[in-house]
C-alpha cells in the first residue's frame, strides 16, 4: 500500500512527555534511556498506515498511548519527532486556519471523558461544530436533533450533561462527532460506559454506518470482542510502541511477539478465525455435499463443523466459487481448544 | 518511618543552629541597648532614605509630563457618566436619562424577584426585607448613592480583572509580573489606594468608584487565571476538534466552562467593592459609609446601630446572591413547557413592577419614604445603650483603665523601646528558623525598607496593636473554637456564622466597640480583636474537623482521654491550618488598626490620615508598603512554617 491512498499515516512517530531538553530519538532510543532523564515516551517509533474507509482498532493497556496516538493524529498534540499525514498532507506544517478547516470539514472525534460542554444542552452540544463553522440555527438544529435521534436520545434534547447519565453523555459525545458528517472519525473508548445492550445496539448502528459512508476510523477499545466485531485491522500497543498491526485473524493465529500472544490468549479463536483462513487447495481432492462460506467464522459454522462427519469440509468464496477445503480437525481445535 | 528520620536532617540542623545564634545576637543587642552606639538603636536621620520625593516625583511626572492626567480624565469621565445613569435610576439626581427615580417598591420587588429566582424563599425575603427596611428607615437615598457606586464599579472591575486575568493566562510573563504585584496589592490598606486616586481624580463620588474599582480588581485576577487553568483539557480538545477558532475557544468554551470561578470571582469584587465604598467616605463619597462616619464621630450610637445594620443586610444579601448565583447549575425544561412555565421569575417580575408603578401612582409614599415618615429605632437603642452602659460602665471603665495603664501602655513603651538593629535581627532569626538563609533574606528585605523610610516608630505602634490584637484574638478564638468543634452543629453553625461575619465591612466593627468604651485606643484594640477572632475561630474548627477520622479512631483504641487525643493528636494536625487563620487574622488586623486610625491613634494609620488629607502621595504610599511589608513578612514567615508542618506529617504518616 502506498502513502497516495492513505487516509492517514505516520512514520517513526515520537510523543515524549517531560520537561527539558530530551535525548535523541533514534529507533533504538528505549523507554528507560527516556525515563532517566524523567520523560516519559507515550508514543514510541510508530509507523502506520490507514486506508481510506478502513477501520482500525487499537488496543493495548491503561497507559500504553492509545489515546496518545490518536491526539497526534488529529494533531491535539504535537508529534516530538515523525511526521503524521492526513490525506497526503504533513498535519504538523499545517497553519492554524487550514487545521481548523480540516476539523470542521473532515474530523470528528469522541473523547474518553466525552469533554462536553457543561453549559450547553444535549442539543447545543451536538450543535456546537455547526456553530462553530458558521451554519445558520435552524439548520444546525434540524440536524443535531437528529443526530440525537440516532443515537437513542430523542425527549433529552434539552437535557444539561449534569443530567445524564455516563452512557447518555457518551452518546452525546458520539453525535456531536457525527454532527458534521467527518470522512476521517476518531473513537476513544467511545462505548465504554454503555449497557450492553445498548453498546450492542451502537456496534451495529455502527456497522450500518460504516457500510453506508466510506469512513476511515480509527477506534480505542479495551474489549477484544468488540474489536473483533468491528476491525478491519487491529495495532496492539505496549509503553508506546505498536507491538503489531494486522488483521484480527492473524493477530490471533500469528502473534509477532510473545506480548502479542499472551494478549490474545483469552480470546475465542472460533469467534476470530473464520472458515476461508482454513481453506486448503484441494490438490484434486473433491468433495461433495454442503459447503461452507468463507467469511463466516468459525463459531457461526460450529453446529455444522461438529455434526459434518466428512475429513475435508468445502469452501466457497462471497462469489460462490470453490476456495478450498477446511481440515475439519483443524477446524474442531480450534472450536473445541486442542485435545487434551 | 526510617530511622534516619527521627533525627533532624543536617540541613534543619544547621537551620536550626543559626537561628539561635541570631537570637543570641537579638538577646544582646536588647540588653546592652543603653551601651550601644546610637546608630544601631535607632537609624541616623541621614540614612533615611527619601522615598516620598521619589514617590513624589515620579507622580508628578506622570500626571504633568506624561499626559497619564488625560488618560485618567478620560476614564473617569466614562465612569462618571455610568454613575449619573445609577443615579438617576436609583435617587433622581436631574441628569441623563431623566426617567428616575424608580420607586423604592419596584426596586424592592426586583431584589425580591432576583433572590427568588436564585435561592428561593429564604433569599427572597431577604432580598425583599432588606429594601423595604432602608425605605421605612428613611436611608434610601444614602443606600441608593452607595449602591449606585458599587453597580458601576464591580462591572468594571470585572471586565478589568477578566482582561488582566487572561493576559496572565496567556503569556508566563504577565503572569510573572502580575503575581507579586498583587500580594503587594492584597496587602496595601485601603487608604494607600485612595491617596492617588485623590491626587488624578480630586474626592467625591467618581473618586469613589475609581478606588472602588481598583480596590476589587485583584481577586478577580486571580479568580480568573484559576478557572481558566481548571477548564478540563478534554472540553478544550473537544472544542478543538469542533474547529473552533482561538477567539471562539475562549468565548464559547473556556470562559464558559470556567463560569464558577469567574463568579467566585465577581462575588468577591461585590464583597470588596461593598467594603470599599463604606470607607471611601473619607474621600468624600456621600452614602451609607459617610453617614455611618459622622454620626459615629458625632457618637449618635442609636443612628449609627441603624446604618450598620443596613450595612450588614446588604453584605449578607449581595454575598448570598453572588453566591448564590456562582453556584447555580441550568436545568432543563419540558420542550413542551409554555413561556410562561420557562420564564416563571420573569412573569413575576413583569407583575409585580407594573403593580409597584401603580401603587407609587396612587401614593408617593411608595415612591419615597420621607424623613419625617420614617420609622426610627434609635430612640430606644439610645435608651436600652445607656441602661447597659450605667450597669457596665464601671466594669468598662476599669477594664480601660487597667489596659491602659497595665499593658498597653508599658507594651507600647517597650516596642518602642527595643532597638531597630535588634528587631532587624529578630527577624532575620525567624526567618532564618522557618526556611533558611532564603527566608531570613526574604524577611529582611521587608524590614529593612521600613527602618529606610523613617517611620520605624510609627510602624512599631502598629506592630504592637497588630500583636496585642493578635494575642488577644488567640486566646479567645482558639478556645472557642475548641468549643465549637466539639459538636458537628455546633461547628456548622459557628462555621456560618463566622462566613457571615467576615462578609461585613471592618467599619461595622467599630460601632458597639465605640458604644462601649468611647473613643480612645482601647476601643480600637478591642474593633481589632474582634475582627481578628473570626478567622482564628474558623481555622481552628476547620482545622479540628480536618483530621482524618482514621487517626481519632486510632487514638480511641489506644486508649487517649479527650484532653490527651485533644493535646496529642487533634490540635498537631490541626497546627499548619491554624497558622493559616492566624495569617489571615494578622492580615485582618493591620487592616483595621489603620482604618481605626481615625478614632485615636498614634501609628502608621493616623498618618496615612493625615496623608490623605494632605493628598500627599509620596508619603501615603510609602506608609501604604509600610503596613504591606508588616502583612507580607508575617504572611512569609506563617505560611512557610504551615508548609514545613505539612510536609513533615505527611512524611512521617507514609
Ligand atoms: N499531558 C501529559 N503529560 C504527561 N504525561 C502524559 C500526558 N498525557 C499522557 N501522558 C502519559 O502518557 C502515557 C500514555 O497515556 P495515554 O492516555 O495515551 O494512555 P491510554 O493508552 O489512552 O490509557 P487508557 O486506556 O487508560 O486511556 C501514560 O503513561 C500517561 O501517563
Ligand atoms: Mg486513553
Amino acid at each position: 500500500m502506498s502513502d497516495q491512498d492513505s487516509v492517514i499515516s505516520c512514520h517513526n512517530l515520537w510523543k515524549v512527555f517531560g520537561p527539558g531538553r530530551m535525548p535523541e530519538l533514534t529507533p533504538t532510543t528505549t523507554t528507560e534511556d527516556l525515563r532517566a532523564s524523567g520523560h516519559i515516551a507515550a508514543v514510541r517509533n510508530v509507523s502506520l498506515s490507514i486506508k481510506r474507509g478502513e477501520m482500525l482498532v487499537v488496543m493495548g493497556l491503561s497507559g500504553s498511548g492509545k489515546s496518545t496516538l490518536v491526539r497526534c493524529f488529529a494533531r491535539l498534540l504535537d508529534a516530538t519527532s515523525g511526521a503524521v499525514m492526513v490525506e497526503g498532507r504533513d498535519i504538523g506544517a499545517m497553519t492554524e486556519p487550514e487545521l481548523i478547516d480540516l476539523r470542521r470539514r473532515k474530523m470528528g472525534m469522541v473523547f474518553q471523558s466525552f469533554g462536553l460542554l457543561p453549559h450547553r444542552t444535549a442539543l447545543e452540544n451536538v450543535a456546537f461544530p455547526l456553530e462553530m463553522r458558521g451554519q445558520d440555527r435552524s439548520s444546525r438544529i434540524a440536524r443535531a436533533t437528529e443526530m440525537l435521534s440516532l443515537v437513542g436520545l430523542n425527549g433529552r434534547e434539552g437535557y444539561f450533561p449534569r443530567e445524564l447519565s455516563g452512557g447518555q453523555q457518551q452518546r452525546v459525545g458520539i453525535a456531536r462527532s457525527l454532527a458534521v458528517e467527518p470522512d476521517i472519525w476518531f473513537l476513544d473508548e467511545p462505548f465504554s460506559a454503555l449497557d450492553p445492550l445498548i453498546r450492542r445496539e451502537m456496534q451495529d448502528e455502527f456497522l450500518r454506518l460504516k457500510a453506508m459512508v466510506a469512513k476511515t476510523i480509527v477506534f480505542i477499545t479495551h474489549d477484544f470482542d468488540e474489536a473483533i466485531r468491528l476491525a478491519d485491522r487491529i495495532a496492539i500497543m505496549k509503553d508506546g510502541a505498536v507491538e503489531q498491526c494486522d488483521t484480527p485473524e492473524r493477530i490471533v493465529m500469528a502473534p509477532a511477539t510473545g506480548y502479542v500472544a499472551k494478549f490474545t490468549s483469552a480470546i475465542d479463536r472460533a469467534r476470530v478465525v473464520r472458515a476461508g483462513a482454513l481453506a486448503r487447495p484441494s490438490r484434486g481432492q473433491s468433495v461433495d455435499g454442503a459447503a461452507l462460506p468463507a467469511q463466516a467464522t468459525l463459531h457461526e459454522i460450529a453446529r455444522q463443523v461438529v455434526s459434518d462427519p466428512r475429513p475435508h469440509l468445502p469452501v466457497t468464496a462471497a462469489d460462490g466459487g470453490f476456495l478450498g477445503l477446511m481440515d475439519r480437525a483443524e477446524a474442531l481445535d480450534i472450536i473445541l481448544g486442542p485435545a487434551a | 518511618m526510617t530511622v534516619v528520620s527521627l533525627h533532624p536532617a543536617p540541613a534543619a540542623f544547621d537551620q536550626r543552629r543559626t537561628a539561635q545564634a541570631l537570637l543570641l545576637l537579638a538577646a544582646l543587642l536588647t540588653v546592652g541597648r543603653n551601651v550601644l552606639p546610637e546608630q544601631l538603636v535607632r537609624l541616623p536621620e541621614a540614612m533615611v532614605i527619601p522615598f516620598a520625593h521619589w514617590i513624589n516625583a515620579v507622580f508628578a511626572f506622570l500626571r504633568d509630563d506624561l499626559g497619564l492626567m488625560t488618560l485618567t480624565r478620560t476614564f473617569s469621565d466614562v465612569v462618571e457618566f455610568c454613575l449619573d445613569v445609577t443615579a438617576n435610576l436609583l435617587y433622581g439626581k436631574a441628569r441623563w436619562p431623566r426617567v428616575g427615580p424608580i420607586p423604592w417598591v419596584v426596586i424592592a420587588a426586583t431584589a425580591a424577584t432576583v433572590g427568588h429566582a436564585l435561592g428561593g424563599r429564604r433569599l427572597s425575603v431577604l432580598a425583599g426585607g432588606t429594601f423595604v427596611w432602608i425605605a421605612l428607615m428613611g436611608q434610601w437615598q444614602w443606600a441608593m448613592e452607595t449602591l449606585s457606586v458599587i453597580v458601576v464599579a464591580a462591572p468594571f472591575s470585572v471586565l478589568l480583572g477578566l482582561a488582566l486575568g487572561t493576559l496572565a493566562w496567556r503569556f508566563r510573563a504577565a503572569e510573572q509580573i502580575l503575581n507579586p504585584l498583587l500580594n503587594i496589592a492584597q496587602s496595601l490598606p485601603h487608604f494607600a489606594y485612595m491617596i492617588p486616586v485623590v491626587v488624578f481624580i480630586g474626592v467625591g463620588p467618581k473618586a469613589g468608584a475609581i478606588v472602588t474599582i481598583i480596590f476589587s480588581v485583584p481577586p478577580m485576577i486571580r479568580l480568573t487565571l484559576l478557572g481558566l487553568r481548571s477548564v478540563p483539557p478534554e472540553i478544550i480538545e473537544s472544542g478543538k476538534m469542533s474547529g473552533a477558532t482561538r477567539w471562539q475557544l475562549m468565548t464559547r468554551v473556556r470562559l464558559p466552562a470556567a463560569r464558577t470561578e469567574l463568579l467566585i470571582g465577581v462575588n468577591q469584587v461585590i464583597m470588596q467593592s461593598l467594603a470599599m465604598v463604606v470607607l471611601a467616605s473619607f474621600i468624600g463619597m456621600p452614602g451609607l459609609g459617610q453617614k455611618l462616619l459622622q454620626l459615629l464621630q458625632a457618637l449618635k450610637i442609636g443612628l449609627s446601630f441603624e446604618i450598620g445594620l443596613t450595612i450588614v443586610l446588604l453584605a449578607i444579601l449581595l454575598d448570598r446572591m453572588s453566591k448564590a448565583w456562582a453556584h447555580r447549575q441550568p436545568v432543563h425544561h419540558a420542550t413542551d413547557a409554555s413561556w410562561l412555565k420557562r420564564h416563571p421569575h420573569l412573569a413575576a417580575w413583569i407583575v409585580l413592577t407594573v403593580f409597584g408603578f401603580v401603587l407609587s401612582a396612587l401614593h408617593p409614599y411608595f415612591t419615597e419614604v420621607e424623613r419625617k415618615q420614617a420609622l426610627s429605632l434609635a430612640g430606644p437603642i439610645d435608651a436600652g445603650v445607656d441602661a447597659l452602659l450605667t450597669v457596665i460602665a464601671p466594669v468598662a471603665e476599669w477594664l480601660r483603665w487597667f489596659l491602659i495603664t497595665w499593658v498597653l501602655i508599658p507594651l507600647r513603651d517597650a516596642f518602642l523601646w527595643l532597638p531597630t538593629s535588634a528587631v532587624l535581627v529578630f527577624v532575620a532569626a525567624i526567618g532564618w528558623r522557618v526556611g533558611g538563609r532564603r527566608s531570613a533574606l526574604v524577611c529582611l528585605s521587608f524590614a529593612m525598607p521600613i527602618a529606610l523610610s523613617g517611620w520605624w516608630d510609627r510602624a512599631m505602634i502598629t506592630v504592637y496593636m497588630v500583636t496585642v490584637s493578635v494575642v488577644l484574638a488567640i486566646l479567645i478564638g482558639v478556645p472557642l473554637g475548641l468549643i465549637a468543634a466539639a459538636k458537628p452543629k455546633r461547628a456548622e453553625r459557628m462555621l456560618l456564622l463566622c462566613d457571615t461575619m467576615q462578609t461585613f465591612p471592618s467599619f461595622i466593627y467599630l460601632i458597639p466597640v465605640i458604644m462601649l468604651f468611647g473613643v480612645n485606643d482601647v476601643a480600637v484594640i478591642a474593633a481589632v480583636v474582634v475582627f481578628a477572632t473570626v478567622p482564628i475561630l474558623r481555622y481552628t474548627i476547620e482545622g479540628l474537623r480536618g483530621v482524618p477520622p482514621e487517626l481519632v479512631e486510632a487514638a480511641e483504641m489506644s486508649g487517649a482521654s479527650r484532653g490527651q487525643m485533644l493535646r496529642h493528636v487533634k490540635l498537631p494536625l490541626a497546627v499548619p491550618t491554624l497558622l493559616v487563620g492566624a495569617n489571615q487574622s494578622i492580615m485582618f488586623s493591620l487592616f483595621m488598626v489603620i482604618i481605626a486610625a481615625f478614632i485615636g491613634t498614634q501609628d502608621l494609620g493616623q498618618e496615612m490620615q493625615r496623608a490623605l488629607s494632605a493628598a500627599d502621595v509620596g508619603k501615603g504610599l510609602v506608609l501604604g508598603f509600610a503596613v504591606a511589608f508588616i502583612g507580607l513578612l508575617a504572611d512569609h514567615i506563617l505560611l512557610t512554617w504551615s508548609r514545613d508542618r505539612v510536609a513533615l506529617l505527611s512524611s512521617r504518616s507514609s
